[in-house]
């Protein structure tokens, strides 16, 4: 086991300094700039879904006329406006319009709710979270105005909690939604480029050398690394470079919802998840990758291949929202769709336990994937018998 | 011969026994028997499909026999000994973009070499090989020549005590050729054990002592290369005054004569016997010559007619390639 780590390190040296002092690495750091438009535009929509599946709820607080009378108003508004475009209202029988313990209804009502209105149409009240107030705050201006037959303009008061279970909830899937979406896509840019990271080695004639000088397993794994290496390599600069960027359009990143782990582990679960999610889907194309002769194979193989991870991809978004669901734990223990769905619960879930099974989980089955694809390749590229590497096998695996 | 990992064969540098491989379900190399002793220079000798590369790749643990066992230096298990071996492949390859030293360094490396001393030992071997001017140069840069030049140094980088090459003087000029003989035998001369594979019978009977006769998957001879000449009589090339004498009766029978010159197998009887018939028997010699016959005839002998041509087209196309 030490030699093949040695001489997974001697692959994985000379493929990283290959590619990183290249021309074409400058390219590659480009890269993301498209990925990046076409996220905004995925975003965008992924937002708009959001707002479908999880519109916001404001308690209404007002005396029952006054409430009936903004319920509809929205019913009017919404005709105009659309659906999306306005909170559902929530009426709260059992609370005063004055009530002193408002604050507490936020998190004790029948849903989660964002903010709450009080006092009266005329001079309401919305009490949540700065956020959220000042996101709503003109809407409910709008709603009064509207359910006092917009006579006099209506100025909102506003009394702000640090958060409610409602705000919190959001941040933390939009953060599920945007950590996924970052390990989507860089997984999506970088792990298709192991397929062909055999074929200068076939062509070349070079993999006689490397098999006859040391394990299969440990060629594998020095490119599955080396490849690793650089993917972290230029994230580290796309995310210094995006982090500068923010810094200097004064972005606050201290605004940003934070995860349900926390930001420092939920950066480290990041990369480590995005690792792993790289190390299972690499692995897997570097065994497909493998069996092809030529860089026109390999092309062939590059379309299913992206359809199969848009496949994976879709199955843990789809499960962001279902939490604890059998969907959710379907992506969950699924291998190539663990990572995505581990990223999300880290937002969603403030239990650490479940991140080292699942890593634990993830690295037993890329050790998996890749003796069985060095078993494939043996067999059906370096033409191998099985009968000695049969006998062989566990005996290696034990050092 | 036990079939464990581990085996006390400390005589031999390699051993094969009834090793059979098998492509598509076409025999490529039909229980094959092999021993080869450590410290000599070994010849594996057979036109191209053979058997031979299969064989040696098989031996180096690149693939596995479909049947029998094989032990590189004593283990069952040849990738763990590829730190004591060197082996250059038959198809050559090198990283196109590496620079000449950092290839040599890079195959040291491979085999267990600490990088820093395989570039430093890169760089000094090329310079002692005459290719001082090369030795930052990318391998793309470098002339067919140079580049497989620089395979060999990175087979050898690493001090091995068993070292492989497959048709190594294949592509060579005749220039690199007479390098690569003095190579082979400098470190012949340090007590490593080299086998080579080759279809040009030259090599093999200036460079071996021992060899295999490989043809159609199996190996018809194993042995000293004295030992498969001797498989075949001297052979008598004599020109006489007079056709007719008692003498006659020392020469075989159906010989015929072209002029006054003959051409014949020796007798059984040896040289002394017919030298005396045919002084005393007024044979009149005008010449006599008794050739050994050479390792070509003794191939021909012993892996037949056909086998032999196609060796020998096998090294016109080379030369015509190269």
């Amino acid at each position: 086991m030490i030699e093949t780590i040695r001489a997974a390190f001697v692959i994985a040296r000379r493929d990283f300094s290959a590619i990183i002092f290249s021309k074409s690495f400058f390219f590659f750091l480009l890269g993301p700039l498209f990925p990046i438009i076409i996220g905004i535009a995925a975003g965008g929509l992924g937002q708009q879904v959001r707002q479908d599946i999880d519109q916001p709820v404001i308690g209404v607080a007002l005396e029952a006329s006054q409430a009936e009378k903004l319920v509809e108003a929205r019913a009017v508004l919404v005709k105009n406006l659309g659906n999306s475009a306005l909170p559902q209202l929530l009426i709260l029988p059992d609370t005063e319009p004055y009530d002193p313990d408002i604050k507490a209804k936020l998190d004790t009502a029948e849903k989660p709710l964002t903010a709450i209105i009080s006092g009266t149409l005329e001079a309401p009240l919305l009490t949540g979270s700065p956020v959220d107030v000042n996101r709503w705050n003109g809407k409910i201006a709008l709603l009064s105005e509207t359910a006092l037959s917009g006579s006099n303009p209506v100025t909102v008061k506003t009394d702000f909690v640090t958060a409610t279970n409602s705000s919190n909830k959001r941040g933390q899937l939009f953060t599920a939604q945007a950590g996924q979406a970052v390990l989507v896509l860089l997984t999506m840019i970088l792990a298709g480029m192991v397929l062909s990271n055999l074929v200068e080695e076939k062509t070349n004639k070079i993999i006689e050398i490397l098999a006859a000088a040391i394990p299969m397993d440990a060629i594998f794994l020095g490119k599955l690394f080396a490849m690793l290496g650089m993917a972290l390599v230029g994230i580290t600069v796309w995310s210094s470079l995006g982090l500068l960027g923010g810094l200097i359009i004064g972005l606050n990143i201290g605004n940003l919802p934070a995860p349900a782990v926390g930001w420092p582990l939920f950066l480290i679960l990041m990369v480590a998840y995005f690792s792993m999610a790289y190390l299972l889907l690499g692995s897997l194309f570097l065994g497909i990758g493998a069996m092809a002769t030529t860089v026109r194979e390999v092309q062939t193989l590059s379309m299913p291949v992206t359809m199969g991870q848009l496949l994976v991809f879709f199955l843990a978004f789809s499960a962001i929202t279902k939490l604890d669901e059998p969907i959710e734990w379907f992506a969950v223990v699924f291998p190539f769709s663990s990572p995505f769905a581990m990223i999300a619960r880290a937002a969603q879930m403030d239990n650490i336990w479940q991140h080292g099974v699942a890593l634990i989980w993830q690295a037993m089955f890329t050790l998996i994937i890749i003796r069985f694809s060095v078993m494939l390749f043996r067999r059906n590229v370096m033409k191998s018998g099985n009968s000695a590497r049969k006998k062989n096998l566990f005996a290696r695996m034990r050092g | 011969m036990t079939s464990s990992a581990q085996v006390n064969i400390p005589e031999n540098a390699i051993e094969a026994h009834k090793i059979v491989k098998r492509f598509d379900g076409e025999l490529a190399v039909d229980g094959i028997d092999l021993k080869i002793k450590k410290g000599s220079i070994f010849g594996i000798l057979g036109p191209n499909g053979a058997g031979k590369t299969t064989t040696l790749r098989m031996l180096l643990g690149i693939i596995d026999p479909d049947e029998g066992e094989r032990f590189l230096l004593g283990s069952a298990d040849p990738i763990s000994k590829a730190h004591q071996v060197g082996y250059l492949p038959e198809e050559r390859g090198l990283y196109q973009s590496m620079k000449a030293f950092d290839a040599i360094g890079f195959m040291g490396a491979l085999r267990g070499l600490p990088l820093a001393e395989g570039r430093k030992r890169g760089r000094q071997m090329m310079i002692d090989h005459g290719l001082g001017d090369a030795v930052d140069k990318q391998i793309r840069q470098l002339s067919k020549g140079m580049a497989q030049t620089v395979q060999l140094l990175g087979t050898i980088v690493h001090d091995p005590d068993l070292i492989i090459l497959d048709e190594p003087f294949s592509g060579l000029d005749a220039l690199n050729q007479g390098k690569l003989e003095r190579l082979i035998r400098g470190q012949a001369d340090k007590g490593v054990t080299v086998i080579f594979s080759t279809h040009v019978i030259a090599h093999a009977e200036r460079l071996c002592e021992d060899i295999a006769i490989v043809a159609n998957g199996k190996i018809p001879f194993t042995g000293k290369v004295s030992t498969a000449r001797d498989r075949l009589r001297p052979q008598v090339h004599l020109e006489t005054r007079n056709l007719e004498g008692a003498w006659r009766s020392a020469i075989p029978a159906d010989c015929q004569p072209l002029g006054h010159n003959w051409h014949f197998t020796l007798p059984e009887s040896g040289v002394e016997p017919l030298l005396r018939a045919l002084i005393e028997g007024d044979a009149g010699i005008q010449s006599l010559s008794i050739e050994r016959p050479g390792l070509h005839d003794a191939f021909v002998h012993i892996a037949g007619e056909a086998a032999a041509k196609k060796m020998e087209e096998d090294a016109i196309l080379e030369g015509e390639a190269a």
